[in-house]
């Protein structure tokens, strides 16, 4: 007896070691990791090299270690205006979309939690569905709608209810289309997570005790459902701020946003450095979101996602 | 039913309305004949039959595919792990740290996921000489890194569910931890595991901004020959290749999801 006791302690430490381990060391090495290198290069200056920045560390003559910090990349960010307008526009854009995401997920959602059981499985099925289909054809699909000769346009001027076409591809309501439509699904997941395991004799109740439906909702449903109408808001939110594919393939040359920079930056300019410096400002920018919804994740035990 | 009803369920329809027709549309419009997208002329299988002839584009596809097998499999060996972490071994030192890293690749932007990984494995290169140019193997390591987060969250949620007194029964009789995860829990948890390789597998045969930063010369995913000839405008070929990527992602879904309703012994619903 005692000996098999033994084993299974030792069982115990090997399942701790594996089970917590193997993926600790991959985050670390492939996720954490990386963002100290982002830093370390953020300080660097471009050279014509291979790849295209400086060595930060050299060793001058009598073997000292010289290391040139330089903040010059931080600084252009910070000044440059064409930035600032850029961090703006896409803290604004991702604004707009999570609340539009809200306002027509969260209906959606409650329908769906408040549908007999073998219809809730479809219907939660039906909003899976485009959430696993790929993001660039979605996206793409939205061209051929949107253009001045698309399919929008042909429709609405075939009704007579507009006879030239609308100029919508290549701006800013491009975009916020393209977003509330690819993002709409992670709005609607937590919502419903949150909204299936809310008590609604507690609407009876308050039906009971003579509450109007509207105030009951506002009373009852609304705040215990504010973990979900979090998670999904930060699910939005904070892709959005950084989101490339959108603004580039429907966004228009005024509608800046701060991943599309970036992008330019690298593959473009081959501005490495400055590239790097872009993506630690939009690290630090999206911390204060991302921490506050892992607060509240790890309270409510991180069923919402 | 009374008449809120009514207007919650119109309201859904309409949602599902705007979900649903940008990609009904694409796929009527890939048996147009015109190659002008968006009038139609007839219908026609032709665009079918030339995207079957384009080789950098079949190309792409069977790497894309080869990645994404990879992918799913790492991941959802790293995911259950990090699941069973999280489910059974309760409060660990460094919890938080491992839960965050968890989390942060859910919603990390993709240009910042795929810079800094690109930076790594330049560093890397320098310093230790490995990964030798970037590619196969250096598009798959970062897929890894976040599909394993999907699959943990899948996994995680189907093991919390679990009714445990299989488990413990096998551990009265004298089964060790091992053999006890391998022939009760397992088996218990593979409509999840399923699901997760399946979600682990869409993704990234999805996935355009981080496999084109750390993506080499000679290594062209699918969904960066999709860009670069999206850029060029609305094609019918892709078209037709976006209505067979929606078909085959359709079926996955619903294998996915029919093997997570059948729960045998799951508690609650």
């Amino acid at each position: 007896m005692v000996f098999m006791t033994k084993h299974h302690l030792h069982d115990r430490h090997l399942s701790r070691a594996l089970n917590i381990g193997t993926p600790y060391l991959w985050l670390g090495l492939f996720f954490l990791l990386p963002f100290a290198i982002v830093l370390h290069i953020s300080m660097a200056e471009t050279a014509l090299a291979q790849p295209p920045y400086t060595d930060l560390m050299s060793w001058v003559d009598d073997g000292v270690l010289q290391i040139k910090l330089n903040l010059q990349n931080f600084v252009t960010v910070f000044t440059d205006e064409l930035y600032l307008a850029a961090f703006l526009n896409s803290l604004w854009i991702a604004l707009v979309c999570t609340v539009l995401c809200l306002l027509i997920g969260y209906p959606m959602a409650y329908a769906i939690a408040t549908s007999p059981e073998r219809r809730r499985v479809i219907l939660l099925m039906l909003i899976i569905l485009p959430f696993w289909t790929s993001f660039l054809i979605r996206v793409y699909a939205w061209i051929g709608i949107l253009k001045p000769n698309g399919l929008l346009n042909n429709f609405l001027m075939w009704l007579g209810l507009i006879h030239e076409p609308l100029t919508i591809l290549h701006t800013q309501t491009a975009i916020y289309i393209g977003v509330v439509y690819s993002y709409l699904p992670f709005m609607i997941l937590p919502l419903f997570a949150n909204l299936t395991r809310l008590d609604f004799s507690l609407l009876e109740a308050a039906a009971d005790l003579g509450c109007r439906p509207f105030k009951a909702f506002l009373k009852v449903t609304l705040p215990l459902s504010l973990p979900g109408i979090v998670a999904g808001s930060m699910l939005v939110f904070i892709p959005v701020v950084g989101e490339f594919v959108i603004p580039d393939l429907l966004g228009g040359p005024d509608s800046l946003m701060i991943g599309k920079m970036l992008w330019t930056e690298f593959f473009g300019n081959k501005d490495w450095p400055l590239a790097a410096a872009l993506a630690i400002c939009l690290l630090g920018l999206l911390v204060v979101p991302f921490v506050f919804m892992q607060r509240l994740e790890s309270r409510m035990g991180g069923d919402e996602l | 039913m009374n008449r809120g009803r009514w207007k919650l369920y119109t309201f859904l329809g309409l949602g599902f309305a705007f979900l649903y027709i940008p990609v009904l549309l694409l796929i009527v419009y890939s048996f147009n004949e015109s190659r002008l997208v968006t009038v139609w002329s007839g219908f026609s299988i032709k665009w079918y039959l030339e995207l079957m002839q384009n080789q950098q584009l079949l190309d792409a596809a069977w790497l894309s595919v080869r990645i994404a097998a990879t992918n799913a499999c790492f991941a959802v060996v790293l995911g259950t792990l990090a699941a069973n972490a999280l489910v059974r071994h309760g409060k660990f030192r460094g919890r938080t740290v491992f839960q965050l890293l968890l989390t942060a690749p859910l919603v990390m932007p993709e240009v910042i996921t795929g810079l800094s990984l690109l930076l790594l494995f330049v560093t890397m290169e320098q310093t230790i000489g490995w990964p030798d140019g970037r590619g196969f193997t250096t598009i798959t390591i970062a897929h890894i890194t976040f599909s394993m987060a999907y699959v943990a969250v899948v996994v995680r949620s189907r093991l919390s569910q679990m009714d445990r007194s299989l488990e413990e029964a096998a551990m009265d009789l004298g089964a060790r931890p091992l053999r006890v995860y391998m022939s009760i829990t397992l088996p218990l948890i593979a409509p999840a595991l399923l699901s997760g390789w399946l979600l682990a597998f869409t993704l990234s045969l999805d996935d355009l901004v981080i496999s084109t930063f750390v993506a080499g010369p000679g290594s062209t995913t699918l969904p960066m020959v999709v860009y670069s000839s999206v850029r060029m405008g609305v094609s019918p070929q892709i078209n037709a290749l976006a209505s067979i990527v929606v078909l085959i992602v359709s079926v996955a879904v619903i294998i996915a999801g029919l093997s997570l309703r059948q729960r045998p012994a799951a508690k609650g619903h």
